[in-house]
């Protein structure tokens, strides 16, 4: 299958390995990956922070990068949730009919990176070696968005040498929220607190997810504890095999 | 008047008040253990409907429909109530409903009130109101009775005191009622006491005042659901009653109360069924009240009920369930909302009943998890009403000029320039890479300026690393010599 990986701006930037990861898992498939150049970012952070205006023309180049695309894969459900769950709202709020009909036609090739594999390629052993203790988050636009189920933990099940050890309430936001963790700092500290808690009775060395938003904001906490844990993405994990050890 | 406060005028902005309470970790323990508590109840008797899903749906469908033709079925009700014997009076807001209670209780001299536990008088600030006129009201719910005598307001919709703890209680008995000088924290000890205190109220006011869960339109008959039974002597012994309804709260027929009685219930006490439902429809001699009053409550719900996108939280049923899951609520307790309404639902129903000011901070209280659409029992999308409320503030705000060059404002359409523009985003990112120099300390940026303090004031934040990703992929496709 021909992929177009929306790589999300914010993984862009700030997580290329999360990217590098994508197309080694899916080119390892056997899938061809293509990277349209001309993507940059879905229009998130300005729709839920309520600059609605602005995320217009970001959903029309989304449109316009994609909409030929056989799918698209995107590891930020958080993103795929902004393109599934709102373009076509605001597409119908533009009265722009055709721009509507594009975006219905666009929106059921779009997934999220483990969705993708688990429900649309219908696979759940990527071959994948990992020999960590890792603990899975399921982010609350993978869990109750997109309910993605239990495809990451399926992926990461028949991770060779990678013992998965469930987080005790697992189902409850980290405190990230976008611009929340910043407007509202202390009390997304104070969630991210009791989270990095139940992360460290686990006794994980890695706690995986489907975002690296999340991640970011957990990973930001446990590296100023000094904890030693360290936030990794679900991709990255199954990229990593017994010839190719991750970084 | 100068303590006439309406319950949904916020006075400080959420992310301050909520500083204050996450400081108090007694709170926050209390808290956390009520709220995981009522989550587990409520998790078990929601799992023994196999058609829970559909009874949500049901109730969805219901309220919208009501909704859809709210100006007939209220009618309806008023005819049905008349009908019934009792008065329906029409009230803009929450004055003019203050003033109609409280003419209605002059007309008999009254100087005492009892009351059944009712967020909508609370939303008006009706005992202030009243007090002014010289009418004491007093609470008969268990724990708004400790709201009140404490002097203190309600911090959940359901129990209003789960702030408080038994030997805060306990104090708060001992300073108001008689004969309780030896008063243990046992909670039998104190629900003895506040027994003996309502029981002289119940036999000596004969006047009260309800809320309403629901209102039939069909036969104008007014429902409660309640645990304490205090609420049905408010109903039966007093001669005049008088009711405070939101206009949402009407339903058509009492084939629609069938969903309900199941969701309700199990939503907000997790309870299969509430120990007392009452209904009353007008008035019967020799029987109950000789007279009742239907107050139908409007303050700004018709606006709501205006905005397509946001006309969905009048279907809430006040069941508290989406404050029992929220993180949010969990952690900052009711009061940083600063309303009768807190919680998820309050963050979208407050601001909307509010003029602009420091309640339009509310639809950011929310990391939007969705754990409250999740729970909803007319399946109300509060992430969806909170991200379209954030855009109405927006756009209030940069109808000024101050406004439009917010320092925010400025950065988002910036921004989202960058974003339209794949040269200069690439050129940002290269940027950015370079302008963190002076943040990173030991591998980590560690402390930032301005807004972005917030963040790292207990987490790092990793450097931005030198290649992005976009430019990785140009160098392995030149690399590899493919197109």
């Amino acid at each position: 299958m021909r992929i177009a990986l929306f790589i999300a701006c914010f993984n862009d930037t700030l997580f290329p390995d999360t990217g590098r990861a994508v197309v080694k898992v899916l080119e390892r498939l056997g899938h061809e990956v293509e990277f349209p150049m001309a993507q940059t970012c879905c229009g998130q952070m300005h729709y839920n922070s309520g600059y609605q205006d602005e995320t217009v023309p970001l959903l029309r180049r989304f449109v316009d990068v994609f909409e030929d695309a056989e799918a698209v894969v995107c590891p930020s459900s958080s993103c795929v949730n902004t393109v599934r769950g709102n373009y076509a709202r605001i597409a119908a709020g533009l009265g722009d009919a055709e721009l509507a009909r594009r975006v219905d036609r666009l929106v059921p090739k779009v997934f999220e990176f483990a969705e993708f594999l688990v429900k649309k390629l219908g696979i759940d052993d990527v071959g994948a070696y990992y020999p960590h203790r890792v603990t899975y988050h399921p982010t609350c636009n993978s869990l109750r968005s997109l309910q993605v189920g239990d495809a990451a933990s399926r992926l990461l099940q028949n991770v060779k040498g990678l013992e998965l050890i469930e987080l005790p309430d697992a189902a409850e936001c980290c405190g990230f929220g976008g611009t929340f963790a910043v407007k509202n700092a202390d009390t997304s500290i104070a969630m991210m607190t009791d989270k990095i808690r139940a992360i460290r009775t686990t006794k994980a060395e890695i706690c995986t997810a489907l975002d690296n938003s999340c991640l970011m904001h957990i990973g930001g906490g446990l590296s100023r504890e000094r904890s030693g844990i360290r936030a990794v993405h679900l991709a990255e994990i199954l990229a990593a095999t017994e010839e190719e050890a991750p970084r | 008047m100068t303590d006439y406060g309406p319950g949904i005028v916020v006075r400080k902005p959420f992310a301050e008040a909520a500083r204050k309470a996450l400081r108090d970790s007694q709170l926050r323990r209390n808290l956390g253990k009520a709220t995981s508590h009522i989550r587990r109840k409520r998790g078990e008797v929601v799992h023994e409907l196999p058609d829970w899903q559909e009874l949500r749906e049901a109730g969805r469908a219901i309220k919208e429909r009501t909704l859809r033709h709210l100006d007939h079925h209220l009618l309806t009700l008023e005819a049905s109530v008349t009908r019934a014997g009792g008065t329906v009076h029409w009230a803009r807001d929450g004055a003019e409903a203050a003033l109609i209670i409280g003419d209605v209780l002059a007309k008999h001299d009254a100087r005492e009130v009892i009351k059944i536990k009712s967020l909508t008088s609370d939303e008006i600030g009706l005992n202030s109101a009243l007090s002014t006129r010289g009418i004491k009201a007093y609470e008969t719910d268990l724990a708004e009775v400790i709201v009140q005598l404490g002097g203190d307001t309600a911090s959940h919709i359901v129990v209003p005191a789960v702030h408080r703890n038994r030997a805060e209680i306990r104090e708060i008995f001992k300073r108001n009622m008689a004969d309780t000088a030896d008063l243990s924290d046992r909670p039998a000890d104190l629900t003895a006491a506040a027994r003996r205190y309502l029981r002289q109220k119940f036999l000596t006011v004969p006047y009260a005042i309800s809320g309403a869960n629901f209102g039939v339109a069909e036969t104008g008959s007014i429902v409660i659901f309640e645990s304490e039974g205090n609420g049905r002597m408010c109903l039966t012994l007093p001669r005049v009653l008088i009711t405070v309804m939101g206009i949402e709260k009407v339903v058509p027929t009492w084939r629609d109360m069938e969903v309900f009685l199941q969701t309700l219930p199990r939503s907000s006490t997790a309870e299969r069924m509430n120990p007392y439902n009452s209904v009353w429809s007008g008035i019967k001699a020799g029987e109950g009240p000789e007279e009742f009053h239907l107050v139908l409550l409007d303050n700004r719900r018709t606006e709501v009920l205006a905005d397509a996108l946001a006309r969905e939280t009048l279907q809430c049923i006040r069941c508290a369930a989406c404050l029992n899951v929220c993180p949010v609520y969990e952690r900052t307790g009711g009061h940083a909302y600063g309303s009768t309404y807190p919680g998820p639902i309050g963050a979208i129903l407050t601001p909307q009943l509010n003029d602009p000011g420091p309640a339009e901070t509310l639809p950011w209280a929310s990391s939007l998890c969705g754990a409250c659409y999740e729970v909803c029992p007319v399946k109300i999308n509060i992430p969806r009403i909170l991200v379209h409320l954030r855009g109405k503030v927006v756009r209030r705000r940069r109808q000024t000029l101050a406004g439009k060059l917010s320092p925010e404002s400025v950065a988002m359409a910036t921004m989202a320039r960058v974003f339209d523009n794949p040269r200069l985003y690439e050129w940002s990112q290269r940027a950015a890479a370079i302008g963190q120099i002076p943040f990173l300390h030991g591998g980590v940026i560690d402390r930032l300026p301005g807004p972005l303090a917030g963040w790292t004031a207990m987490r790092d934040l990793a450097p931005v690393p030198k290649q992005s990703f976009r430019a990785w992929w140009r160098e392995r496709k030149q690399g590899t010599g493919r197109p």
